[in-house]
């Protein structure tokens, strides 16, 4: 399978790639590592006139204390933030997490601002950030903006960027807290079938991985947890709000069954 | 469009079209057909090769995006007739049925043990997971893995 034609330009920095998102609009689409990009291509699913290269761009390739948060620069590869040091301290979740993501071959080339702004919510890193409450920095022709995770993703596959706004940056809250994310799959390097994280910094924040259009909050079991009820019936509203696809790994039914066993897990490993 | 990149310790220099993807290049262009193409989807790894030292799925990468890298074949591994550390290993615990992955599963051993020198069982079979053997071999492919950890210490 091979993609269809189109223009290949190889940017040098952030502003080269705007400019040629500015010149190109929605014609183009940028490349960073290409785990979710190329196979679309590859399936003409996608099918771009232009490429715009950002994996040459190693100034957004970085893990840096930044006080209160972790910055991480949104061209870092997966396998660089599951070997960070400064992730180990002050970022655990993370750095597990994207060790989860794909198999090793995966993580060599993927990179957190790619999956991001792919916004696959079967995706492990977008539910994650949501769950961390993440900050994402954009930076387009007219300046940077923040966004944060809980406005970014918009549909399926869609996020509230620009097609002239290159994510630049994710800025992480610092957290050691209990975390764990349970990961549902039929193989072992395939995309959850259903994903739950439980992150508890201060309060308790539970994500969901494949349960929508989105990434997800499961909010009613937060708001049961806040209001005193135990791992066990808070878990049982896992499914509460949500609208799971159907597809050939499994039914509705059986996503809002894994969800509640799922969460379930992951708050008792959290708490443990 | 031009692409110079280093395959095998040999500089090469091609024009391409952009949407070349690397194992088509490696493959069709350079001519080293030992990288197969399985799934084609960069769920099976029978494409993997190294790219800068660490292993890729060359499916799933363009050959432009590989420009000014180095680039390691199953053909690369080892000069003349002689073998690598790993193909040994897979050579000696008969790792391999029908052989179609086993170029992929070497290169992914390479760089797996390249990162995880003294690996567990649980860290090999973790590592390989975007590696799949569909004779099932995975029994005698974990043997060789450790073998050829412990030859290399």
């Amino acid at each position: 399978m091979i993609p269809a034609p189109f223009d290949y330009v190889r940017a040098r920095s952030a502003e080269e790639a705007i400019a040629a998102l500015a010149e190109h609009g929605d014609e183009a689409k940028l490349l960073a590592g290409g785990m979710s990009l190329l196979p679309l291509m590859k399936l003409r699913l996608a099918t771009p006139a232009v490429l715009v290269d950002v994996g040459r761009v190693r100034d957004l390739s970085y893990v840096r204390d930044a006080g209160e948060h972790v910055d991480v620069g949104a061209l870092t590869r997966h396998r660089d933030l599951e070997t960070s040091d400064v992730l180990a301290e002050h970022c655990a979740p993370l750095r597990t997490v994207a060790g989860e993501v794909g198999d090793n071959q995966v993580r060599h080339r993927g990179t957190i601002g790619g999956s991001v702004a792919h916004g696959d919510p079967a995706s492990d890193l977008p539910a994650l950030l949501l769950a961390l409450d993440a900050v994402f920095v954009v930076r387009g022709p007219g300046g940077e903006r923040t966004v944060s995770a809980t406005e970014f993703f918009h549909g399926f596959l869609e996020t509230v960027l620009e097609p002239d706004e290159l994510l630049t940056e994710i800025r992480v809250p610092k957290t050691t807290g209990g975390f764990s994310y349970q990961k549902f799959q039929r193989r072992a390097q395939d995309w959850a079938i259903v994903g739950a994280m439980a992150v508890r910094n201060g309060a308790t924040r539970i994500a969901l991985v494949n349960m929508g259009g989105t990434p997800l909050r499961a909010v009613a079991v937060e708001e049961a947890l806040a209001g005193g009820a135990s791992v066990e019936e808070a878990a049982a509203q896992a499914a509460d709000g949500t609208e799971p696809p159907a597809d050939i790994n499994a039914t509705p039914e059986y996503r809002e069954h894994l969800a509640r066993v799922l969460v379930r897990r992951a708050l008792e490993v959290a708490s443990g | 469009m031009q692409v110079e990149i280093t395959v095998n310790g040999q500089s090469q220099g091609h024009d391409v079209e952009p949407r070349t993807l690397l194992v088509q290049y490696l493959r069709e262009v350079v001519g080293l057909t030992g990288t197969k193409i399985g799934c084609d989807t960069s769920s099976c790894g029978a494409c993997t090769v190294l790219v800068d030292g660490e292993s890729v799925k060359s499916c799933t990468m363009l050959a432009a995006q590989a420009d000014g890298s180095d680039v390691t074949t199953i053909e690369g591994l080892a000069p003349d007739d002689s073998l690598h550390p790993v193909q040994a290993a897979f050579h000696e615990h008969h790792a391999l049925q029908c052989g179609f992955c086993t170029a992929g599963m070497v290169m992914a051993t390479v760089s797996l043990l390249d990162e995880i020198p003294d690996p567990t069982e649980r860290d090999v079979r973790l590592g390989l997971e975007g590696n799949l053997c569909r004779c099932t071999g995975y029994h005698n492919i974990v043997e060789a893995v450790l073998a050829a950890a412990e030859t290399s210490r």
